[in-house]
């Protein structure tokens, strides 16, 4: 016979049904005053905390508390722990950045947290680009290389439509303009003068069209042109590719690499003050291909 | 009288029961329930918000058909790590248009509520393409199918419809409209004006860069007004929040 609490041990509730007792278990003690204390405790967040809604609104709370006012206080408060700094940074004369060694230090820091967060994406999260999206890393720049070209294009972009001050040109689609023959014989001259196995006798033919059509941006030996953001085209860095079917891509089609324009003036969903512009600025300049 | 013999006098009496077990059920119901009937009150007045546009409320079917909110979040929480990375915290007036709303409760991917206008279009095909192509470390699905499935405004007038049996102010002129402003907001050549006035801040262009009209281009153009409507230089946040 199994072990059968005994009455008396426990007692009963007094309810009795065709000989069966409900025996009486309470809770244990201190599960109960937790449970008290749970109410007593919600009781008074609801006085304390903002909790009640009411017709407009709801009860701010006896605290007085507001999680939006402790975000604007947690951000002033490193605001004005940084605010000596910043207020510098925002000021700097750019080119002369690297002399305040302290200054400096922090620009390449936050620098490189504004990058993570908003530049990596198409550069990369080391700067080395994509397909379409530059190489921070190289000497190799579309729209210049010296920190203040940089910041400029932060700040402003690049063939957008959200700065007036967007650097903007646009490469003609030649399909509409060239014949197949002469895009594949520029296309075999562009891989000559950027040391590439090519055609010759296609690449000679394709000089004159080269130079009739393209070396007013990209330069006659292909040495590109800064002021139209022209690439250049003599060397083995390419942007969207080098081999033939790439090239004859976009000789035809022609490439509008599209980048935003940073500054909180102009990005429609917040932006980089002038102070993270300039530290991003400073950031991508030392990365290696600086001038 | 011990507790369990006060019950008894309840237990014992059917109507007092009932009455009682009425006054319980009442209490919990207004609690939970009289809230509900002045949510509006807890939507701050902002400048800015108005309802999709007939594509970007298709790009947002798509964006929920694939499951982005899986991975994604439109919620950028009032914390300062947050604020710094993602833009302004999100305001409840922002979402009051979203039916489901978007908010998600997990982050593989970045929070998307302000990535309007962050990336080109270029990109966004790109990424959405081929993740690795432009993030190497992403784990992110490919999407490549999207730039191959054509998109007609066969539903859209009954999508917005829906939405405004739900709550969204959509006028009798922009429900007739819908399929000539689905059409137009992807045609950099078409005359947009109306349907910029219906939408204001709506973006008008080739999205995807290819002449047919495809899920991509409904989809970047949910995802590039994401964020972007309202004007934070007109906005003061009410500290009771």
């Amino acid at each position: 016979m199994s072990k059968k609490p005994e009455k008396k041990e426990v007692g009963t509730t007094g309810h009795v049904w065709d000989g069966i007792e409900e025996l009486n278990n309470p809770l244990p003690r201190w599960w109960v005053w937790i449970f008290y204390a749970t109410i007593v405790w919600g009781i008074w967040y609801s006085i304390a905390y903002p909790a009640w809604p009411l017709l407009k609104g709801a009860t701010e709370g006896y605290l007085g508390y507001s999680t939006r006012a402790e975000v604007a206080a947690d951000i002033a408060a490193v605001d004005a722990k940084n605010a000596d700094l910043v207020g510098k940074l925002e000021a700097a004369d750019l080119t002369a950045l690297s002399g305040d060694a302290e200054l400096y230090q922090f620009a390449i820091n936050g620098g490189r947290a504004v990058f993570a967060a908003n530049c990596s994406q198409c550069h990369g999260s080391g700067a080395a680009g994509a397909k379409g999206y530059p190489n921070l890393l190289d000497n190799d720049w579309l729209w210049g290389g010296s920190i203040e070209d940089i910041a400029f294009s932060v700040t402003n972009g690049i063939r957008n439509e959200h700065s007036p001050d967007a650097r903007w040109t646009e490469m003609p689609a030649f399909g509409e303009i060239l014949s197949k023959e002469e895009i594949a014989a520029v296309v075999e001259h562009v891989r000559a003068i950027s040391g590439q196995e090519a055609d010759a006798a296609l690449a000679a033919a394709g000089e004159t069209v080269y130079l009739d059509n393209c070396a007013a941006c990209h330069g006659d030996a292909g040495e590109g042109l800064r002021d139209m953001g022209a690439p250049t085209l003599n060397d083995a860095i390419w942007l969207y590719g080098g081999d033939v079917a790439t090239l004859t891509e976009t000789v035809t089609n022609a490439r509008f690499g599209v980048m935003p324009a940073w500054s909180e003036a102009y990005h429609p969903a917040g932006g980089l003050s002038a102070a993270e512009i300039n530290a991003v600025a400073a950031y991508v300049h030392q990365l290696g291909g600086g001038e | 009288m011990g507790i369990l013999d006060r019950h008894k006098v309840l237990e014992k009496n059917a109507t007092l029961l009932l009455v009682c077990s009425l006054g319980v059920v009442t209490i919990g119901g207004i609690v939970e329930i009289a809230p509900l009937f002045y949510l509006e009150n807890t939507i701050e007045d902002v400048e800015g918000v108005r309802p999709y546009s007939p594509l970007e409320l298709t790009g947002r079917e798509i964006y929920i058909r694939e499951g982005c909110y899986v991975c994604h979040s439109q919620m950028i929480r009032p914390m300062r790590d947050e604020v710094e990375r993602y833009g302004h915290y999100s305001l409840a007036a922002e979402s009051m248009y979203d039916h489901p709303f978007q908010w998600g409760s997990k982050r593989t991917g970045p929070d998307l509520a302000r990535v309007g206008g962050r990336y080109s279009d270029e990109w966004h095909v790109d990424h959405l393409v081929n993740p690795e192509a432009v993030v190497p470390e992403s784990v992110m699905p490919k999407y490549s199918f999207l730039l191959n499935k054509e998109i007609e405004p066969t539903y859209i007038t009954d999508l917005m419809s829906t939405h405004r049996m739900v709550g969204v102010p959509y006028s009798d002129e922009m429900i007739e409209s819908a399929k000539a402003d689905f059409v137009v907001q992807a045609d950099p050549l078409g005359d947009s004006a109306a349907l910029l006035e219906r939408y204001p801040g709506a973006q008008v262009r080739n999205f995807d860069g290819q002449p047919q009209l495809t899920e991509m281009d409904a989809l970047i153009a949910y995802l590039q007004m994401l964020g972007t409507l309202v004007d934070f230089s007109t906005f003061t946040p009410d500290a009771s929040r």
